[in-house]
């Protein structure tokens, strides 16, 4: 319940820096100089905004089909919201813990397909349309690489549960199972223990080096997901001014933006979790100068929570800013390319990744 | 009342009324909408049930696979042909009478079977349902079966490509 609210608020405040974020890091990669006027540095701009979308006539086009036109917004932001129900934020704290979280996560998330659809379908626009058509072309297509790089994880980690695969990647691994072990670069062979060195040495990413290419197949996919450029042809603005969302004003267009930059958010939590770590300290303990331990509090303690939240939530926005500072520096892809990559790349790429990722787990026991 | 017992009663009324609501619809997209509405009711129910894992497959398999390509499906023969696509009602005599009959059927079966006393229902764990022992069942002692799910799926794939690549004529500049 703590975790719903603790959620929502935070969904809701990254977004409005979020956008500021964008339209900054925009303007300087494009030389320009951005927000400005309102509050200092122009902070206070998103603010504005939001408050004339609240206060704007929530039209709904004449032709359209209104039931459906009306609730998709919801239906979107929904099933982007519930992904954040089994995210753990700390050692102790956050969503449900249930076996099956990524599991749950991946399906719950791919439900933000039906509210595109009856977005594009209910607004009786051919731009919104042909967006919601290939936003769904795209999402579908690029769920393939992307749920076969979190297999990889879960082959190495044994489980499904998030809190274990983050438990698994810092020193407080033996919490959860008393006899287990670390090893450099996973390899049991090479009699490196880094049980209790922790840090950047235990995450996944390290532990099992080629996973820096499951993570790349990772992120490219999750981009996708998002509709984030260089996979914004579902939006994109030079040709279908706004895509699915083209007909939306007002409120529920601020709920469609929300749930992007929702979608963005959770993606790189889960990202952080998956690979980077998770809620682990990247210090290491090294001889007497035990920088994970000063760095990490005990599970449960108060420490633990401040901590844990820290670095998860710091790692998570930093992927953000990468998301952001992507979209500012490529062009976006045409629609043959962009399927050529996810089906003909990336898909059999996951493919060897997955297999590789199941002998490397007979390195580590 | 426990609070599970209205999250149960919630989803409950949320699986009947859609289910209802495909029946009396004419809008077939609407239909196929509501349909998503009864698998995910479905879903809350399995998983009150303690049946996690098969309530998040059945999400992922049939309402983010299956049911948003039907979909679509209606979606595009609907706006391309300008043709409103409707159910109408055939043969209201004896479908009702098939499926009262049918209701009956199994109606009266399931409370003759009596499942909570048969051997197999007493013999089961009462622990929840456990991922890993369900993928250790399938690896070892259902193996078969799940290579020749997995065979027949990958058959069904290369069928669909062959029926849509056959039709297919691209330009050479196409990639």
């Amino acid at each position: 319940m703590y975790a719903f609210l603790f959620f929502l608020n935070f969904v809701l405040i990254y977004t409005i820096f979020a956008v500021y974020a964008e339209r900054k890091i925009s303007a300087f990669i494009q030389d320009r100089y951005g927000p400005m006027e309102t509050g200092p540095y122009g902070l206070l701009q998103t603010v504005a905004d939001l408050l004339k979308l609240l206060q704007k006539e929530d039209i709904i086009p004449l032709a359209a089909d209104k039931r459906i036109f009306k609730v998709a917004p919801l239906i979107i932001f929904t099933s982007v919201f519930a992904g954040f129900a089994v995210l753990p934020l700390t050692s102790d704290f956050g969503g449900s813990q249930i076996e099956t979280g990524i599991f749950y996560l991946l399906a719950i998330v791919s439900l933000d397909v039906i509210g595109i659809l009856m977005a594009g379908w209910g607004s009786n626009s051919k731009y919104a349309l042909l967006g919601a058509m290939r936003s769904v072309a795209q999402i579908i297509s690029y769920e393939i690489p992307l749920g076969l790089s979190v297999v990889c994880v879960i082959m190495v980690s044994q489980s499904l549960n998030l809190q274990e695969i983050v438990y698994q990647q810092g020193i407080f691994i033996n919490s959860i199972d008393p006899n287990a072990q670390n090893f450099l670069f996973g390899i049991k062979a090479l009699g490196i223990e880094t049980t209790h060195i922790g840090g950047f040495l235990t995450w996944n990413i390290f532990r099992i080096p080629f996973f820096f290419f499951a993570y790349l197949i990772f992120f490219i996919a999750s981009l996708a997901e998002a509709n984030r450029a260089p996979f914004d042809i579902p939006i994109a603005e030079s040709e279908l001014v706004a895509g699915f969302h083209v007909e939306y004003s007002g409120f529920r267009w601020a709920m469609i933006m929300l749930s992007e930059y929702g979608m963005m958010l959770l993606i790189s939590f889960l990202g952080a979790i998956l690979f980077w770590g998770g809620w682990n300290t990247p210090l290491p303990n090294i001889g007497a100068v035990a920088l994970a331990d000063w760095t990490s509090g005990e599970p449960g303690t108060i420490a633990g929570h401040l901590w844990g939240a820290f670095w998860l939530v710091s790692k998570a926005l930093l992927t953000v800013g990468l998301q952001i500072w992507i979209r500012w520096t490529y062009p976006r892809l045409r629609l043959d390319q962009l399927m050529n990559l996810s089906w003909k790349y990336l898909t059999p790429g996951a493919i060897i990744l997955v297999l590789v990722s199941a002998l490397w787990r007979l390195l580590m026991i | 009342m426990p609070i599970e017992n209205i999250i149960f009663y919630a989803f409950l009324g949320l699986t009947g009324l859609s289910a209802l609501f495909i029946l009396l619809s004419k809008n077939i997209l609407y239909s196929a909408f509501a349909l998503i509405a009864t698998f995910i009711g479905m879903a809350g129910i399995f998983v009150l049930l303690g049946a996690e894992f098969v309530a998040i497959t059945q999400i992922l398999v049939y309402v983010g696979g299956i049911l948003i390509l039907m979909v679509f499906g209606i979606m595009l023969t609907n706006r391309l042909s300008q043709a409103k696509v409707e159910t109408e009602v055939y043969n209201k005599f004896f479908g009702i009478l098939i499926s009262v009959g049918l209701f009956y059927i199994l109606a009266k079966a399931i409370e003759m079977a009596d499942f909570a006393n048969m051997g197999w229902m007493k013999n089961a764990p009462s622990s929840p349902s456990s991922v890993r022992d369900l993928g250790m069942k399938i690896m070892t002692d259902y193996v078969l079966v799940f290579e020749v799910i997995g065979i027949l799926l990958l058959l069904a794939l290369i069928g669909a490509v062959r029926i849509a690549g056959n039709t297919r004529e691209e330009g050479a500049d196409a990639a």
